[in-house]
């Protein structure tokens, strides 16, 4: 891995950034542009001794690209015809593009119409290649109204710990919390808030939809100096090594429970066949999710849920005898 | 790449985008900064022809538009230049409200595939002049994540060109090797689907990106088909008509402290000595009785019969018992377990 900026391509790019970008703010810090363009600071500084150099032919002191130093501060006085970065790349526009319009259909996101004037100008600045073939929906997105989104995200907003009541399905109860928020996130259309959770005393992340009842307390939001932000990405829950273990078989019908859920291993056995291992939070879940799956599935291991999967059955069976 | 190689690729940049008249590779070593050279020896000459190929091909990875042509009807060898219109990116005047949201949508790519190109597409932006406020927010983080088959279907919907893929369906028992000319690509309740003819089937399809296996392959030329003139991609993939409506009721009787997760859902509850009486109300009941057969004992369906006997009828079938009682259009546990509407050809 080369270290980011520093190949060939990637420095060819930044240095025709970097005049212009010097050009549109005379007497900038080295620092700020650094930062600004993802350099470093010393990178920045070898890119400003090599245009030095550059210019137009002939090389003499009047073609040559100029610039006057302040201290940390520069200011472009010649830029030798480079006055305006490059157009963006279809890949580049389309990175854009792309993201503006998931913003634009998030759920609960503030400033949609910003959004939407942005993504109409970078599109009619980036011309044909903007005209990306790639469309983004949600049913909950854009204009249509996630209630109990707008409200969590309202509260979370004015930077108010919440009173909340809420689901876990791991353990099927509804608990009663008070947590201090700290973001609200969306993940595969589904939205979540991370907070510092004082019941649990740690962070945790809850799923929107699952709060039932939300009352704002009269105190400021505090999560503790401990509570780190978690790096989410489109697998909200990582099962861990120290979770129970369980394998079903399962028939071809059941099959999508390997696309849905993190499974650890598939065995296909025969085609009707195959065995499927996966951790679980909680073994009780565990038996509501075989009983969910219907009469093709058997439990292999653990024996005990075998036992409490087939003990269900029949205890519940034998209420309507 | 070396720094006199840089410093020579900025040079020819800053040349050609002066000169108004195409300027041959032989006035370029002439008058460029970089490549000066013996013409008449032919190795010193043949190492020129080279490095210049190397630099245009670099410029033009770097996307800077170079422009062929003759500087006159009497010219034989062909020149190049720069043209500024197509080199400069236009005057984008965004608001700063514009600007922050420019500023959240590039770092949304931070996980996922396109986040090289939209750092890049967003130093652009600054660099012409636009000031980007890394800190916004707009209080909803989405956390975007791209499958790795993205980039290359969407690059082969914008060029119109076929692609080839190994696709498999979970029902099925192996992959199948698919010819698609994608139109697009949507991402519909956060996950990615490829629309487009599929050239083996002769007829539309979409797949899930997800479901690709291995690299995807773009074959033959670009510019190769036209997807239809009043194409809406997403109507190809989104089969959800709003949430299904709950027209019909059902009496469950809970055991008191147990089934939470029914209780939520309960229009009513009523306590009673034999525990509490939950009023749900449905849309069919055998997307009722696959829920409620996940709470085991905890809960009993009281009434109607045709949601009792769904669930009696699915604890049999569990419990092994011969007498299967037949239940046609049955709905699979998964859609109501997953909630998910939408269907996925192929």
């Amino acid at each position: 891995m080369t270290r980011p900026g520093t190949t060939s391509s990637e420095r060819l790019a930044r240095l025709l950034n970097l005049v212009p970008y010097l050009l549109a703010r005379p007497g900038v810090e080295v620092a700020q542009a650094a930062a600004d363009l993802g350099a470093t600071e010393a990178q920045v500084r070898d890119d400003l001794e090599l245009l030095w150099v550059c210019g137009l032919p002939g090389y003499g002191p009047g073609d040559l690209i100029d610039m006057a130093f302040d201290g940390d501060r520069v200011t472009i006085t010649y830029d030798a015809g480079i006055d305006r970065p490059l157009r963006l790349r279809p890949d580049e526009a389309t990175a854009l593009v792309v993201a503006l319009r998931m913003l634009a259909e998030t759920p609960g996101i503030a400033q949609r119409d910003a959004i939407l004037r942005a993504l109409a100008k970078i599109e009619s600045a980036a011309g044909d290649i903007a005209d990306a073939p790639i469309a983004v929906q949600s049913p909950h997105g854009g204009g249509s109204g996630d209630d109990r989104l707008a409200t969590v995200s309202a509260a979370v907003d004015r930077g108010r710990a919440l009173h909340i009541t809420y689901y876990t399905a791991t353990r099927d109860e509804s608990t009663e919390r008070v947590i201090d928020p700290m973001r609200v996130l969306v993940v595969a259309d589904r939205s979540y808030v991370e907070a510092w959770c004082r019941r649990a005393g740690a962070v945790r992340l809850f799923r929107v939809d699952r709060i039932d009842a939300l009352t704002e307390l009269d105190e400021a939001a505090a999560p503790p100096p401990q509570a780190q932000s978690t790096v989410v990405d489109e697998q909200v829950f990582r099962p861990s090594g120290e979770l129970p273990r369980i394998t079903v078989r399962i028939g071809r019908s059941d099959r999508w429970i390997t696309e849905y859920y993190p499974v650890e291993s598939v065995d296909e056995i025969t085609p009707e066949e195959w065995l499927v291992t996966l951790r679980v939070s909680d073994l009780d879940w565990a038996r509501r999710f075989v009983l969910g799956l219907g009469p093709g599935v058997d439990v292999i291991a653990p024996p005990e849920l075998a036992e409490s999967v087939r003990g269900a059955v029949l205890e519940a069976l034998a209420a309507y005898s | 790449m070396s720094r006199s190689r840089t410093e020579r690729l900025v040079n020819l940049v800053i040349c050609l985008l002066s000169t108004r008249r195409f300027l041959t590779a032989a006035q370029i070593a002439a008058t460029v900064s970089g490549y000066e050279h013996d013409a008449d020896d032919p190795r010193e000459h043949e190492a020129f022809q080279r490095k210049f190929e190397r630099d245009k091909a670099e410029l033009r990875e770097l996307g800077v538009p170079l422009e062929i042509g003759t500087a006159s009807i009497f010219d034989a060898e062909q020149g190049y230049r720069i043209a500024r219109r197509d080199y400069g990116l236009p005057e984008i005047p965004l608001a700063p409200d514009e600007a922050a949201a420019v500023g959240v949508a590039a770092r949304l790519w931070r996980h996922a595939g396109l986040a090289a190109a939209a750092s890049s597409g967003l130093a652009k932006l600054r660099a012409g002049g636009i000031e980007v406020d890394e800190q916004a927010t707009l209080g909803v983080e989405p956390v975007v994540a791209v499958d790795p088959a993205f980039t290359p279907l969407a690059t082969a919907a914008r060029e119109r060109r076929a692609v080839t893929f190994a696709y498999r369906v979970p029902e099925r028992d192996d992959s199948t090797t698919r010819h698609l000319q994608p139109w697009g690509v949507v991402c519909w309740r956060g996950r990615w689907y490829v629309v487009g003819q599929d050239t083996d089937r002769d007829a539309p399809r979409c797949f899930r990106l997800s479901r690709i296996i291995g690299a995807v392959r773009l074959v033959g030329p670009t510019g190769a088909y036209s997807p239809p003139p009043d194409l809406d991609l997403i109507s190809h993939v989104a089969r959800w008509s709003g949430p299904r409506e709950r027209s019909r009721s059902a009496r469950v009787l809970a055991r008191p402290g147990r089934a939470a997760g029914v209780r939520r859902w309960a229009e009513q509850v009523d306590a009673t000595p034999d525990g509490d009486v939950l009023t749900l109300r449905y849309a069919e009941p055998h997307g009722l009785a696959a829920w409620l057969v996940r709470y085991g004992p905890d809960v009993t369906v009281l009434e109607p019969a045709e949601v009792r006997d769904a669930i009696v009828c699915r604890l049999r079938d569990m419990a092994g018992l011969a007498e299967k009682l037949a239940t046609p259009g049955e709905v699979p546990a998964q859609s109501a377990a997953a909630g998910v509407g939408l269907e996925v050809n192929a």
